[in-house]
């Protein structure tokens, strides 16, 4: 019913194929283009911007440091309203959790807030396999549901659609599952967004069972948070008669104080907007009042691994906003698929192979490869996560993973160039067999009716084998006749 | 004071011309720099690409040229920023304190070339004239790691007969990213190609920028598409007295 990132290939064959879609990065370029202006502007109306986001990392960094004994609160907290807590290790075992519930209640279908985690332990699929339909009601989600698609951004996951194809979308699939598109459904988004609510209210009304995630889970007092913008979450958490929560173990905060920080931070960072529509609390059980059953399933999957690393494990302070994809110059670009997981774009090519580890498969160890290290994404990140820091450290992760088997060709050249800079003479003695290269291309290209020059330099045409990489789009200026070292050498620094 | 100056492998092999600006420069401004003949690379290709025991040599013979001078100047944002950002990843690599502590003093000595020129000496006006129509591209490195802020625009606006056009979406990376280039290459020329593109509509003859990494890699694309824009380093504007009259070519 759905598909998954599963058997994705590596970053740069999945890119390929992305930049080839015109109609997706022009529709990339347009939306993240005008939220990284909203964003901007209202970023700049707050003067202590700096100073909260300092704040942010800091309390973060502190609800890691004593996870466990939050948890732990946390835990009583929400036992003590009601509500029942389950721990999961797993994808697997939270999946399950969410399955059990269902099945307890007899249902074959869960109307779901959109949620990160919940798509990370591909619960909708796992649902699936035991005949439970989980619907989407965030709009962009059930864009992406009911066209069989992936989602490719964390905050708005239908980002590489337009217009024109969610209406073709919603004319071809809304009938299959409930109520079908209106007959006169047109490209306006008023009229796109009426036939979404017409769609989901019935099943909204029908729904026994609602899952989501949260955005915070604050500790002290048992109490879940979930942020949107559409009130399709509002709808999810208090109709039904019973609430299942996926949260990770990360999502704690202390108490209301630290949260009010949080809140301030993330719409701004997000959508753009001061405050988002809709902020809805619940904190276990309340008599008479919303779901009678409420189940919080806490998630580890793979986040204490990330907690253990050292330099990774900043990337739990992540709230999911989305800004740093939107200012991503490579996401912006290759759109959300090409990174083959549910987190995409800067924070996903740290997150993932953070949860899952390095070493095990190509895709997962190529994503800290897929950014020019810009450091765009630490500027606007609201915790201020150092992604470009962190894609280092694990790029030395994925190369040390790999140091006892047979060594790659790139492995060799970066021993060759440890080894020639070792040492100036070394160096010297290698910069002048490329100088002797230089002439010889240099000689070549004169040859050749096409020789081009810049800034009185020949330029090397399109070279064969590995350095097509370069030159295929690319023109190269021939070395120089002379290295700066020479020069300096025969010209006493430039006095002779 | 004792100045050197470190070339970045880089424009040692391929750009030597950005050295010898530097050298012109500095010496116009009464600056006497030292050319340290051990320097090899700061290592940042290798810790970039995860080669973490293949950077520990080149830190090492890093630390060894440029031991003992008060500033080490470079021109390259990039360069300046492995230096004071990612050597000391690469000395607790080591695990030879002795090499982490040669790190943390040279590091923090260690300026790209506008810092060096507005920070150390305190100047704006170099006493330069380049009589063309420029374009600035703030490299990432120089921008975001080391946050140079608007010097180089600064020193560019001082020179003789120098307009200093605006580049569309300036701020936005140009795709170099060192091996980013050659391993994700298929983005890095997209990134780059809209870079050209803005270059273009800025309506500059030249591109200049601090990092001529980043400048072979626009001035590729932008000569494969026959623009007619040249690329020059910041060094090479900053030396040039092109033009400068007498009474013009002011120290
Ligand atoms: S890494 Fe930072 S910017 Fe990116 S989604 Fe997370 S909090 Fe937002």
């Amino acid at each position: 019913m759905s598909r998954t990132f599963v058997g994705m290939p590596p970053f740069p064959t999945a890119a390929r194929a992305a930049l080839a879609d015109t109609q997706l990065r022009a529709n990339l370029a347009h939306a993240t283009t005008t939220i990284r202006a909203k964003r901007a502007a209202v970023v700049a109306e707050l003067d202590d911007w700096e100073a909260l986001r300092l704040r942010a990392a800091a309390i973060k960094d502190d609800v890691l440091l004593h996870l466990d004994e939050h948890l732990v609160r946390l835990e009583e907290s929400l036992t003590a309203r009601g509500a029942v807590v389950h721990w999961a290790r797993t994808a697997e075992e939270a999946s399950e959790v969410v399955a059990q519930v269902a099945r307890a209640h007899g249902v074959d279908e869960v109307v779901k807030v959109k949620s990160m985690a919940t798509q990370e332990v591909e619960l909708n699929e796992h649902l699936a396999a035991q005949g439970i339909s989980a619907w989407e009601t965030d709009l962009a989600e059930l864009i992406v549901q009911l066209g069989d698609d992936l989602p490719s951004h964390i905050l708005v996951p239908a980002i590489h659609r337009n217009r024109a194809e969610i209406r073709a979308i919603f004319e071809r699939e809304m009938a299959r599952v409930g109520r079908p598109a209106p007959a006169d459904l047109t490209d306006d988004p008023v009229r796109l967004a009426e036939a979404a609510r017409l769609h989901l209210r019935e099943k909204f009304l029908r729904a026994k069972v609602g899952v989501s995630g949260a955005n915070f889970a604050v500790a002290d007092s048992g109490t879940l948070v979930v942020v949107e913008s559409e009130g399709n979450g509002r709808m999810c958490l208090t109709l039904p008669e019973v609430l299942v929560s996926v949260v990770g173990i990360e999502k704690v905060v202390p108490t209301w104080t630290e949260l009010d920080v949080f809140l301030t931070l993330l719409p701004r960072s997000s959508t753009g907007e001061r405050m988002n529509p809709y902020t809805s609390t619940w904190s276990g059980v309340t008599p008479g009042d919303g779901p009678q059953e409420v189940h919080v399933v806490l998630l580890d999957n793979g986040r204490t691994r990330a907690l253990a690393d050292e330099v990774g494990r900043q990337a739990l302070r992540c709230i999911r906003c989305s800004a740093c994809l939107n200012v991503c110059p490579v996401y912006e670009r290759t759109g959300g698929h090409a990174y083959g997981s549910v987190y995409p774009g800067p924070i996903g090519a740290i997150l993932n192979p953070l949860l899952k580890g390095v070493g095990h498969d190509e895709q997962t160890d190529s994503l800290p490869y897929a950014s020019s290290l810009c450091g765009a994404c630490f500027e606007a990140c609201p915790v201020r996560i150092d992604i470009p820091s962190v894609l280092v450290d694990l790029r030395a992760q994925v190369v040390d993973a790999h140091r006892s088997g047979v060594p790659k060709p790139e492995a060799l050249a970066m021993r060759a160039a440890a080894a020639a800079f070792g040492s100036g003479g070394r160096l010297a003695a290698a910069e002048q067999a490329s100088g002797l290269a230089g002439r010889a291309l240099d000689a070549l290209s004169s040859l050749t009716r096409r020789g081009r020059r810049a800034g009185g330099r020949r330029l090397v045409g399109r070279l064969p084998g590995p350095g097509a990489a370069w030159t295929d789009a690319r023109d190269l200026p021939v070395p120089p006749r002379e290295s700066f070292r020479a020069w300096w050498k025969r010209t006493d620094g430039g006095t002779r | 004071m004792r100045v050197a100056l470190m070339v970045t492998c880089l424009n040692d092999a391929m750009f030597p011309d950005a050295g010898k600006a530097v050298v012109t420069l500095l010496r116009r401004l009464g600056v006497d720099v030292e050319f340290p003949a051990a320097q090899t690379c700061c290592g940042q290709p290798m810790v970039n690409t995860g080669y973490l025991d293949e950077a520990v040599p080149v830190v090492r013979s890093f630390v060894r040229a440029f031991e003992g001078y008060d500033a080490v100047v470079t021109p390259s944002g990039s360069c300046a920023g492995s230096a004071r950002h990612q050597h000391s990843i690469v000395a607790r690599r080591s695990g030879d304190p002795g090499l982490a502590t040669a790190v943390a003093e040279i590091s923090p000595r260690v300026h790209e070339l506008s810092e060096f020129l507005v920070d150390v000496l305190g100047v704006e006006d170099v006493g330069a004239s380049f009589p063309h129509a420029v374009t600035y591209h703030p490299t990432c490195h120089s921008l975001r790691m080391l946050g140079v802020g608007d010097r180089p625009e600064r020193l560019l606006r001082a020179v003789r007969g120098l307009r200093l056009l605006d580049l569309p979406r300036a701020e936005e990376c140009c795709g170099f990213g060192g091996t980013f280039a050659l391993k994700n290459a298929d983005t890095s020329v997209a990134m780059g190609a809209d870079k050209a593109r803005h270059v273009r509509e800025s309506g500059a003859e030249v591109l200049v920028a601090g990092d001529s990494s980043c400048l072979m890699h626009i001035g590729g694309l932008l000569t494969r598409q026959r623009a007619g824009v040249r690329v020059m380093h910041l060094a090479e504007v900053l030396a040039s007295t092109e033009g400068a009259t007498r009474a013009g070519a002011a120290r």
